[in-house]
């Protein structure tokens, strides 16, 4: 599906950099005017802890930069910041982020707009560096607000709507950024820099409005709560999360319009899907060798297939997804993640597009695919053997259909 | 009636000093039970932990004829109904709040009709029941004889104020504790110590029962309701208004913790500001005249006051039981200051001119902070924490 660029309602020049997608977020940094940010490092996130350092040191950003004594510290310390009015940033990784846990529990219980970003890294011991997506997925039911970014591109792109639809006051509710550690994180691309004066546009001031904590206002937060008080709070979280699908619209819709650029959906990048009978769908940079594939597979052996790329996992885009799929004979699902003792024993995803779709009268079949974890490389062989087993699956091969696959392991 | 097929028993207790007690209470009950092939549970109200000192707080045994009815009352935090409810100090007559109830309750409140409340108390009933919230239905007051216990905390000495209530027990839910069973269960307990099984009869003997008729008791209390929010209505990120300066929460007074009060000479007050400052809860407003005048409703009776106080008998510790309402007394000392003078004395058994000295014996303690507090701290030369000047 193509996607149209729209022009832009000004002359602003926009600036290019070779950024990696760390670089990309902290020039996002620079732009939203962020107040306060707390670091503390561990890998890939640490990319942008040095990429906003060196853009205080060099005189072109001004923020609060608090590097903590360790992770539960950094979202705490941003947390209590946003609480007081302050537009914040904070990150991690794989098991630094388990280790700020407690702190990321209660953040959208409190319907704090915390922006953070997940370098998608695999869950240590033993150590391994490459992305996984586990580390955010596991705060997958706790009321933060997941998008996955492709390209360093979409990563600024992404975090600048991150703001905006966090701090919006029908959300209010955490977002965490999903970038891919190596394949996003450190692999630099050509990014377009918007302008001052364009994300100013796109990105109003912060405003707690009387949710803020200040002596002119004093207010009691988080109060101790108990089974009289919970059942509320939850469903008050579950109002805003819904509420943030409309939100995410919108704030596309504007983007759009002022930065010219985003695709036609704020939640699914499809790609080759007008003529497809069978697609893949995943999240984040493993788009990338699949695309590769869809046009190879379809130039050497005629296959009408695509891709679908989900680009915000929660809130689940529920009608877009069904919309989408439903045309399909059969989808393939690609988790870079995997849920021990699962049904079917599926990757996260794959038993979410299940659910979606279960709903629905026709049906395509769904297979789901373990693949890239730990950060292995999804090459062509395995994005073909993908292609291969979703069309067997489509065609009443029951074996391939209705069960998960590991792509790539070792017998 | 219709044969009954279960039984539930409520202790409210004050936190912490009387939790052992209460569990020791809703376990001997389920235990005595089983002699005769009853089942049950005994539990805690898990949403007042952490207890707080001296808050009420409640524990519960039901007893079930089988397995299968009790399941009803299983994994529950509190019966709404209950056929007995056990008041193991006195002062909790006048009505209960805790942290997790929103609102002071009568304390007969879950009590069914006809039910039994059974109160631990050296007063006699009538005593008992002018300070009980007026009864909305029949029951019957029982006063178990024997102050209120701390045997539960691991400094005191046991002194069977749990198989006193088993006596009791025994006595009014024969069809379920039968006396001989109670005597087997708390021998048991009691490791083979035969006095425990002579508790049990006392407790059977001694406790006094008074039918209480519907409209008996006192209108005196102050009715307090909380309604819980619905989502739609609550502000967002769990957010609740701040007290404005000088304002006092509403809703949760606090005064149900208190087993003791203080009450001011105010003739003797230097106004020194030891009691306002160090007041745990704030609890102290400064009159026209500078003295310091507590606000009741808002105070847990700790005892803290008194204890900093360094005038001998300025601050003193006095039963709550005394008190029909939470008034303060300022205006009455300004008014009609011979009267006040009186009730000082009448109340807190010590003169109120301290060249007479005491004037009367200082009543039993039923707090062991507020304990600490009145009987050295009346004196500063006895006193390490004043006479060495407190923050100073």
């Amino acid at each position: 599906m193509a996607v149209e660029v729209k022009t832009k309602e000004t002359n602003e020049i926009e600036t290019e950099q070779l950024a990696t997608g760390c670089e990309a977020i902290a020039e996002a940094i620079r732009l939203a005017d962020v107040d306060v940010m707390a670091a503390y490092p561990i890998r890939p996130y640490d990319g942008v802890m040095q990429a906003a350092a060196k853009l205080i040191a060099n005189g072109k950003m001004d923020v609060e930069y608090i590097v903590a004594d360790g992770e539960h510290s950094q979202f705490e310390i941003v947390k209590h910041a946003c609480a007081v009015g302050a537009r914040v940033f904070v990150g991690s990784s794989g098991v630094g982020w388990f280790y700020a846990f407690e702190a990321i529990a209660v953040t959208a219980g409190l319907r704090l707009p915390v922006v953070a970003i997940c370098g998608n890294r695999a869950l240590d011991d033993p150590g391994a560096f490459g992305t996984e997506h586990n580390d955010s997925l596991a705060v997958r039911d706790l009321g933060w607000l997941l998008p996955w970014a492709e390209t360093a591109q979409e990563a600024l792109d992404l975090a600048l709507m991150a703001w905006r639809v966090a701090e919006d006051k029908r959300v209010s509710l955490p977002v965490a950024i999903g970038l891919d550690g190596a394949f996003l994180t450190h692999s630099q691309h050509i990014v377009k820099i918007p302008t001052q004066a364009a994300v100013d546009r796109f990105l109003p001031k912060f405003d707690l409005g009387d949710r803020l904590l200040h002596p002119d206002n004093p207010i009691t937060i988080a109060p101790q709560v108990d089974q009289d008080w919970l059942m509320e709070i939850r469903r008050q979280n579950d109002a805003a999360m819904r509420n943030a699908l409309g939100v995410i619209r919108e704030a596309h819709a504007d983007f759009k319009r002022i930065f010219g650029r985003g695709g036609e959906s704020p939640f699914l990048d499809e790609y080759m899907t007008d003529d497809a009978e069978v697609v893949v769908i995943g999240q984040g940079t493993l788009s990338l060798p699949m695309k590769v594939a869809i046009r190879r597979l379809r130039k050497e052996r005629g296959l009408k297939i695509g891709l679908v790329r989900l680009k915000w996992f929660r809130p689940f885009p529920t009608e877009e997804v069904v919309k989408s799929l439903r045309r399909f004979k059969a989808v393939g699902v690609i988790d870079r993640d995997y849920s021990f003792g699962s049904p079917y024993y599926g990757g996260v995803l794959y038993n979410e597009i299940r659910s979606a779709l279960y709903s629905q009268e026709k049906r395509p079949v769904i297979v789901g695919f373990i693949a890239g974890l730990g950060g292995r490389e999804i090459e062509q062989p395995m994005a073909t053997e993908i292609f291969e087993k979703t069309m067997a699956a489509g065609k009443g091969d029951l074996a391939a259909g209705d069960t998960c696959h590991w792509i790539g392991v070792r017998e | 009636m219709a044969e009954e097929r279960s039984v539930s028993i409520e202790v409210v207790y004050r936190g912490i000093f009387q939790k052992t007690l209460a569990q020791r209470i809703c376990r001997s009950v389920v235990l005595a039970a089983r002699k005769r092939g009853h089942t049950g549970t005994a539990f805690a109200r898990y949403g007042d932990s952490p207890e707080r000192n001296g808050v009420p707080a409640k524990q519960f045994a039901v007893v079930a004829a089988d397995e299968l009815e009790l399941e009803a009352s299983m994994a529950k935090y509190e019966p709404s109904v209950v056929d007995v409810s056990i008041a193991v100090d006195d002062t909790l007559v006048k009505g209960v709040e805790s942290w997790a109830w929103y609102g002071r309750q009568p304390i007969w409140k879950p009590v069914r009709a006809n039910g039994w409340l059974l109160v631990t108390s050296d007063k006699k009933p009538d005593e008992v029941l002018a300070q009980t919230d007026k009864a909305e239905r029949p029951y019957t007051l029982g006063i178990v004889p024997g102050g209120a216990s701390f045997a539960g905390l691991w400094v005191y000495k046991d002194d069977h104020t749990d198989f006193r209530v088993l006596g009791a027990l025994a006595k009014i839910l024969p069809q379920w504790i039968a006396l001989d069973d109670a005597k087997a269960a708390s021998l048991e307990l009691a490791k083979g110590d035969q006095s425990a099984v002579a508790s049990v009869q006392y407790g059977y003997d001694a406790t006094t029962m008074r039918r209480v008729k519907d409209g008996e008791g006192t209108s005196g209390h102050e009715v307090l309701q909380f309604k819980k929010p619905g989502w739609t209505k609550m502000r967002p990120g769990v957010i609740v208004e701040a007290r404005k300066p000088g304002e006092r929460n509403p809703y949760y007074k606090k005064y149900g913790a208190r087993t003791m009060r203080p009450v001011v000479n105010f003739d003797t007050c230097i106004k020194c500001t030891m009691c306002w400052l160090d007041c745990p809860d704030e609890c102290f407003e400064v009159t026209p005249e500078g003295h310091y005048e507590v606000v009741y409703e808002a105070c847990i009776g700790c005892g803290i006051c008194a204890q900093v106080c360094p005038v001998k008998d300025c601050i003193v510790m006095v039963d709550e039981l005394k008190f029909t309402d939470n008034k303060d007394k300022w205006q009455l000392w300004k008014t009609d200051h011979s009267k006040y003078n009186s009730w000082f004395e009448d109340m807190s058994g010590v003169s109120a001119d301290p060249k007479k000295g005491a004037s009367g014996s200082v009543p039993p303690n039923a707090n062991p902070a507020a304990n600490a507090a009145t009987n050295p701290g009346a004196d500063p030369a006895a006193n390490p924490t004043t006479s060495a000047g407190g923050d100073e």
